[in-house]
């Protein structure tokens, strides 16, 4: 049985408490998206800046639990000054571990369905791995993701 | 205690199970209720002895299962104090019934700029099928108002219902507890010319009931917070209104007369059940009935208020101003819902720790979020009690709580 020490790592209740990059970006010029967890009512706000197909800059804003939270908290570290090609990568890497114990259909655990590149490095997210072992709790680790992804697509449409 | 809970304990099988390697301490039941040996026996006999479609075979075991069916019915019609079993019409949920009230009488009734009025504290059932009306018809929603303390803030009632087609609104609250006025707020729909519904979902499973009593036009609830099976709800209407309300969903079971030209709707209540019906459920939710009458509604009444009265008092001893409880004060004004925030822990993150200690408790908006807007809690955790909690179970959610707080401050 997965325990609670899998799921709240020490360096999630870090960005937890003292979450990195919060607050907001006028925008425009900055763009801004509102993500919801419908589930636990979980609302996450992304702003990004965005030049030369570099995310120049983020704030993360909303309000959630310790997991949504610190996920967009490590999302905002992990995805400042990369490229918008990296943090697609990054996204899908993320994403990839977080589909890992996903079921197939005949309920076996499936391997990884997500095609990622090896060479994408996840660093300290890696500590949000322990989430796939509570299904419940994998939509407040992506919401973040999602947003972003959502902001950086309404970017490029606008360029 | 007013219920002998260790024996009402062993009625269901469920409570028997371990998790985590520990009991279960189950304080869900606003979300959906257990269901007791009586129930799961009723349905399984059901499906072994006389399983067969209603209201058409010829054969024995087809006049069975129609017995069946409407014997549901009828111990439902009693069990609420309507005037008839064609008053009852089973639909999948309070939701579907929320809706049948909205789509079928709403459309055919209301036009532009006809109020509906609504409160604050509605659960999001008995509040989007009437956005829905805004956007189809432009009807315009008024809400009446909740107080800080947790009751409906009634001073501006005769305004709101002004001019009002429809009051709308829940008997008792699914976040706060509260039990609403009901037949105040009857009155006043029905001296605005408007018509009364309900969303009784909160409080047919744990208080006595009589929709005759309360006068309304429309109550809707649901089988699965009241001990009996998913996939069956209630709408209760007046045969007035029902007969004057066109049919919801169509085709088989709901019509007398089928040509390519039109349709002739059945008599009530099948004119609202088309398809066939919830037939197994049906049967479920009949002996859930008679499982609450036996307890006795007032006794179940009597239980709650004793265990939430123990429940408000033992939280606020142990956890002082760190736990915020929303909701009346008083055990007796509210049902056995206790929503809390403690301190400024998510409730995801209380519920996940929760679970650790085999308690099951519900974090998140609870489906209510203009009224979540409204308490300045985007979510709190949820326990609600029902027959079978008793006071080790509230101290269970106390001990679980410390875990949570001690986990998250180490």
């Amino acid at each position: 049985m997965p325990g609670l020490e899998d799921l709240y790592r020490e360096i999630i209740l870090d960005h937890y408490r003292s979450p990195r990059n919060r607050g907001e970006l006028p925008a425009p010029p900055a763009t801004r998206v509102e993500g919801f967890n419908p589930l636990c009512g979980d609302e996450i706000v992304v702003y990004v800046d965005v030049h030369d197909r570099t995310v120049s800059d983020i704030r993360i804003g909303g309000q959630g639990c310790s997991i949504s939270q610190s996920s967009a908290s490590m999302m905002s570290a992990a995805v400042k000054g990369k490229t918008l090609d990296e943090i697609k990568a990054l996204t899908r890497a993320f994403k990839g571990m977080m589909s890992i114990h996903e079921q197939t259909l005949d309920g076996e655990d499936a391997d990884a369905p997500i095609e990622v590149d090896p060479d994408v490095k996840l660093g300290d997210l890696e500590a949000l791995r322990g989430v796939v072992k509570f299904p419940v709790r994998i939509k407040c680790a992506t919401l973040s993701w999602n947003t972003l992804i959502q902001a950086i697509d309404e970017t490029a449409a606008g360029a | 205690m007013s219920l002998d809970v260790a024996a009402i304990k062993k009625d269901f099988p469920i409570l028997e199970r371990e998790v985590h390697g520990g009991r279960l301490v189950y304080l869900d039941s606003a979300n959906t209720s257990q269901k007791p040996r009586a129930v799961l026996d009723a349905m399984a006999q059901y499906y072994e002895q006389s399983n067969a479609n209603v209201h058409r075979g010829t054969y024995l075991i087809a006049e069975e299962a129609t017995a069946a069916l409407e014997g549901g019915r009828a111990k439902v019609a009693r069990f609420i104090g309507a005037g008839a079993a064609r008053e009852v019409v089973f639909t999948k949920n309070a939701t579907e019934a929320l809706n049948l009230v909205a789509k079928a009488w709403g459309r055919a009734n209301l036009r532009a700029g006809d109020p509906v009025v609504l409160t604050e504290l509605e659960h999001h059932a008995n509040i989007v099928p009437w956005h829905q009306l805004v956007e189809e018809i432009g009807i315009e929603l008024r809400w009446i108002p909740v107080g800080g303390d947790g009751h409906l803030d009634l001073r501006d009632l005769d305004r709101l219902v002004d001019g009002a087609r429809i009051v709308s609104f829940a008997a008792m609250s699914n976040v706060l507890g509260t039990i609403t006025p009901i037949e105040r707020l009857v009155g006043a729909a029905h001296a605005a010319g408007a018509i009364a519904v309900i969303d009784a979902s909160q409080f047919v499973p744990h208080l006595a009931t009589d929709v005759r009593d309360w006068g309304a036009d429309f109550v809707a609830f649901t089988g699965h917070k009241m001990c009996g099976p998913t996939g069956i709800g209630v709408l209760w209407g007046t045969e007035t209104i029902l007969d004057a309300t066109p049919p919801f969903l169509t085709g088989g079971e709901m019509i007398l007369n089928v040509t390519k030209e039109g349709f002739t709707a059945n008599e009530l209540p099948w004119k609202f059940e088309a398809g066939t019906p919830p037939i197994a459920e049906a049967v479920g939710l009949g002996a859930a009935v008679d499982y609450l009458s036996s307890l006795g509604m007032d006794a179940v009444r009597a239980h709650e208020v004793e265990l939430t009265g123990y429940a408000l008092r033992l939280l606020h001893a142990r956890f002082g101003d760190d736990l915020v409880i929303h909701g009346p004060a008083e055990a007796t004004e509210r049902g056995g819902v206790i929503s809390f925030t403690y301190r400024d822990l998510h409730p995801h993150d209380l519920t996940q720790v929760f679970d650790e200690h085999g308690v099951c408790v519900r974090a998140g908006h609870h489906c209510a979020k203009p009224l979540m807007r409204v308490l300045g809690a985007p979510a709190t955790a949820r326990a609600s009690l029902y027959v079978y909690n008793d006071e080790a179970d509230v101290d269970a959610l106390a001990d679980a709580i410390a875990a949570a707080a001690d986990f998250f401050t180490r």
